[in-house]
């Protein structure tokens, strides 16, 4: 089936075109529909035994299970559901360590991961873990001899991400996988970017553990899953206790019309992920081109090749970012993550690849998805470049010319 | 075939016309609470409202209101979150209070499910520091009300802190977090009529809190992820239940001729029922009938009820509240909870009682396991 046969929601229809897709996808239509008759007649508990209520709602939870498992190569009892990727990444990284504590004490991860990983990172650091944060290259990937070399006796487990929020950036995940599996430790990876967007297997990735959120591939917010191996069997402490639901790995009621949600956006996401990447690949290419064409200084931040079709990261030397955001206002786009972009501070993924503060201020991340026209593209790209130009224009003024010339940009 | 009775609201209750028309809308809606754009800003307006009409629902300070994924992170939240040493929680508390804190010490209940009040003084005297206590407001399987008033002014005066479990009271019972004097309070939506995957921990202002989910900034650093947005709206719109307490509190006239009836029929024993419960709420015995056995010969019947909470339905130990209320297990193996909700009618208690009633003679007369069983399967 065509993407854009999808039903777009309201997201480009009136207002700034939404292009900040990496931040969250809008819901597809087909997900919405799915899930509604779960709000309504089929409401039972999924976990209500006892009645036809109970098991219409728990076979439809199962289904969606089959079918986020398949997505990503695994048996569907591998798969534990959470309220989202950042659940899903503390549990599998503090569920491990607490868990394996007399297995390992010490934890690689890398510089570029999300907000969730390395806060979970530094936590079990003040209870006693090591924690050793690799480097990226200018490209945005780690190194994996670094990685090689990083692994001793202590090492409980591998955290790298499958995709960078900021970048788009694709880590060499089978390589790293492979490492572990010779080294004989865990591999978590944090694929809330990268499921539904690139192909991903866990058996051949050699990957243990594996964060996925439902809200970045068109499915509902509030629900994610935790891929959870079974050979070798992967043990972990549950994050909270209660009825003992997921197999004890997880307590609490399960949302049966999110999962069902987060099922559905899973099976759309692998019909139609060939053909949608290599629609964004030609409509981001046009809107590169078009920008580079007006500047030709721009900077694509991270590796152009091993990135997913939907992500552009571009530095526009001498530019604010945080004011170019300010006075665009028909277009959606973010300096970088949505959980740390109230924070004024420039990008620490940028930083870690090794651009000056500056550059990683004058830097914007560009997300292209499934409800993205051409028309969209165009159009946003003009936008950008007038604003980028006011921007340049009223920084060179500043810095150059007599301050009562100063362009302020009222801050809504 | 008639349509099948659902009378298993404690379990999870129908999604309210208003709330699930609140989650549509925040869905197509689309954008993350966390972003500066446009999106995101309409999306923390949403957010922001919901808070704010949660923070009515419990009669907090809308900054005091942490959204989570749902009542069991809620309690796991508080019980781990504020730090405390000694951990006092009544005995008929949800799984998801008892196992939260390996320390806990529980606290009896008498017969009728009420805590023991002279345990709760006597645990809080003996105590090495400042102890947090867990009591419920409303238990799940039987319904009784505890006094929270009470007891949360008996442990402000040793220094504690007091948690409540408002899970099941909330939308069914009046619900105002100062009067109860509790310092930390856990909700679930999909309990009254909002969707599943959403609840709130509230925490009164100036109390700090260890988060258990870590990440970005969302919630105050209390609890990081991406909010929940469209579950948030429908938890909010959901709250239409507390303003309508009076019209909730006919499905009192339902439950007690249901058990006026039953009680016809056998001699039955009803739990808590001299004491105040919720309205929507019973739990009684089939003589001589396993309980598994009569969800399931009732479920045939098209009566959806269970033995106890949901979350451990699947499993056949007898109910920990019960064992707690010092029933015998010869009784509390033979417990049904019926839990009613905001759309029952009286019809169904008709429907109820027939197929009880009928369950019952077949049953109830005859406990062979073979007949039962045969009956069951």
């Amino acid at each position: 089936m065509n993407a854009m046969l999808a039903k777009s929601p309201d997201t480009n229809r009136k207002g700034p075109i939404y292009l900040d897709y990496q931040a969250t996808t809008p819901a597809d239509e087909r997900v919405v529909a799915a899930m509604l008759p779960f709000f309504s007649q089929k409401f039972g508990n999924p976990h209500s035994s006892g009645h036809s209520f109970g098991w219409e709602a728990e076979d439809a939870v199962e289904a969606a299970r089959v079918k986020i498992a398949n997505l990503i190569g695994a048996e569907p009892r591998e798969i534990i559901f959470t309220s989202g990727a950042t659940e899903s990444n503390n549990l599998a990284i503090k569920g491990a360590a607490h868990f394996e504590n007399r297995r390992g004490s010490h934890i690689i991860t890398s510089k570029v991961e999300h907000k969730c990983v390395l806060e979970t990172c530094k936590r079990l650091e003040g209870e006693g873990f090591d924690i050793t944060c690799l480097d990226v290259d200018g490209s945005g990937f780690i190194d994996l001899s670094e990685l090689d070399a990083a692994i001793t006796d202590k090492t409980l487990m591998v955290s790298i991400m499958g995709v960078n929020n900021e970048t788009g950036v694709i880590q060499p995940v089978a390589e790293i996988g492979a490492i572990c599996r010779e080294k004989g430790v865990y591999f978590h990876s944090d694929c809330a970017q990268a499921v539904g967007k690139i192909p991903l297997d866990v058996s051949d990735m050699k990957i243990d553990l594996m964060s996925i959120s439902g809200h970045k591939l068109y499915g509902p917010m509030g629900i994610g899953a935790l891929y959870i191996r079974r050979r070798p069997r992967v043990r972990l402490q549950p994050l909270f206790d209660g009825g003992g639901q997921e197999r004890g790995f997880r307590s609490g009621t399960l949302p049966a019309p999110l999962c069902v949600g987060m099922g559905e956006a899973c099976e759309i996401s692998g019909h139609e992920m060939a053909e949608e990447a290599a629609r964004l690949l030609r409509l981001r290419g046009q809107f590169l081109e078009q920008i580079q064409g007006a500047f030709p200084s721009v900077r694509v931040n991270g590796d152009m090749a091993k990135r997913v079709p939907g992500n552009l990261n571009l530095c526009f030397p001498g530019m604010r970012a945080e004011d170019l955001l300010t006075g665009l206002r028909g277009v959606a786009i973010s300096t970088g993550s949505a959980c740390t972009s109230a924070s004024v501070e420039p990008s620490y993924v940028l930083r870690a690849m090794g651009l000056s503060d500056e550059d990683a201020g004058a830097s914007v991340r560009i997300g292209f998805g499934r409800f993205t026209t051409e028309d969209e593209v165009v159009h946003a790209a003009d936008l950008m470049i007038s604003g980028v130009r006011h921007q340049l224009d009223g920084t060179a003024r500043e810095n150059h010319i007599e301050p009562a010339a100063q362009t302020n940009v009222s801050v809504a | 075939m008639t349509e099948a009775i659902y009378l298993d609201h404690n379990a999870t209750t129908t999604v309210r016309p208003i709330a699930a028309d609140a989650v549509r809308e925040a869905m197509l809606m689309g954008g993350n609470a966390s972003s500066v754009h446009r999106f995101g800003r309409l999306a923390h307006r949403v957010l922001e409202d919901a808070r704010d009409a949660v923070a009515g629902l419990a009669g907090s300070a809308t900054a005091e209101v942490i959204f989570t994924s749902g009542g069991t992170e809620a309690n796991n939240l508080a019980l781990r979150g504020t730090g405390h040493e000694t951990v006092l929680v009544s005995a008929i508390e949800h799984v998801s209070v008892l196992s939260a804190s390996e320390t806990a010490q529980q606290l009896p209940v008498n017969g009728n499910g009420l805590l023991d009040i002279e345990s709760l003084v006597a645990a809080l005297e003996q105590a090495m520091s400042p102890a947090l206590v867990s009591v419920m407001l409303a238990n799940n399987e039987t319904g009784v009300v505890q006094p929270l008033a009470e007891i949360s002014d008996i442990v402000h005066a040793h220094g504690g802190l007091v948690h409540c479990d408002a899970i099941q009271a909330a939308g069914k019972e009046h619900l105002d977090m100062k009067s109860i004097g509790a310092d930390l309070l856990s909700l679930s939506a999909h309990k009254f009529g909002g969707p599943q995957g959403v609840g709130a921990l509230i925490v009164r202002g100036g109390l700090g809190l260890t988060p258990v989910i870590r990440g970005g900034g969302q919630e105050l650093r209390r609890r990081a992820g991406t909010e929940n947005l469209p579950g948030i709206a429908g938890f909010a719109a959901a709250k239409e239940a507390q303003a309508e307490l009076s019209s909730f509190a006919r499905l009192e006239k339902l439950r007690d001729r249901l058990e006026q009836r039953v009680s016809d029929l056998a001699p039955v024993r009803i739990f808590g029922q001299n004491v105040q419960r919720l309205v929507n709420t019973s739990c009684f015995t089939m003589p001589g009938v396993n309980s598994e056995t009569q969800v399931m010969g009732l479920d045939i019947a098209g009566l959806a009820v269970s033995a106890g909470s949901a979350c451990s339905s699947g499993k056949v130990e007898p109910s920990h509240v019960l064992r707690a209320m010092s029933v015998d297990a010869s009784d509390a193996e033979c417990a049904l909870r019926v839990s009613f909700g905001w759309d029952s009618v009286e019809s169904d208690v008709d429907r109820f009682v027939d197929a009880w009633g009928s369950l019952y003679s077949h049953a109830g007369n005859n406990t062979s396991k073979a007949r039962i069983q045969a009956m069951a399967g």
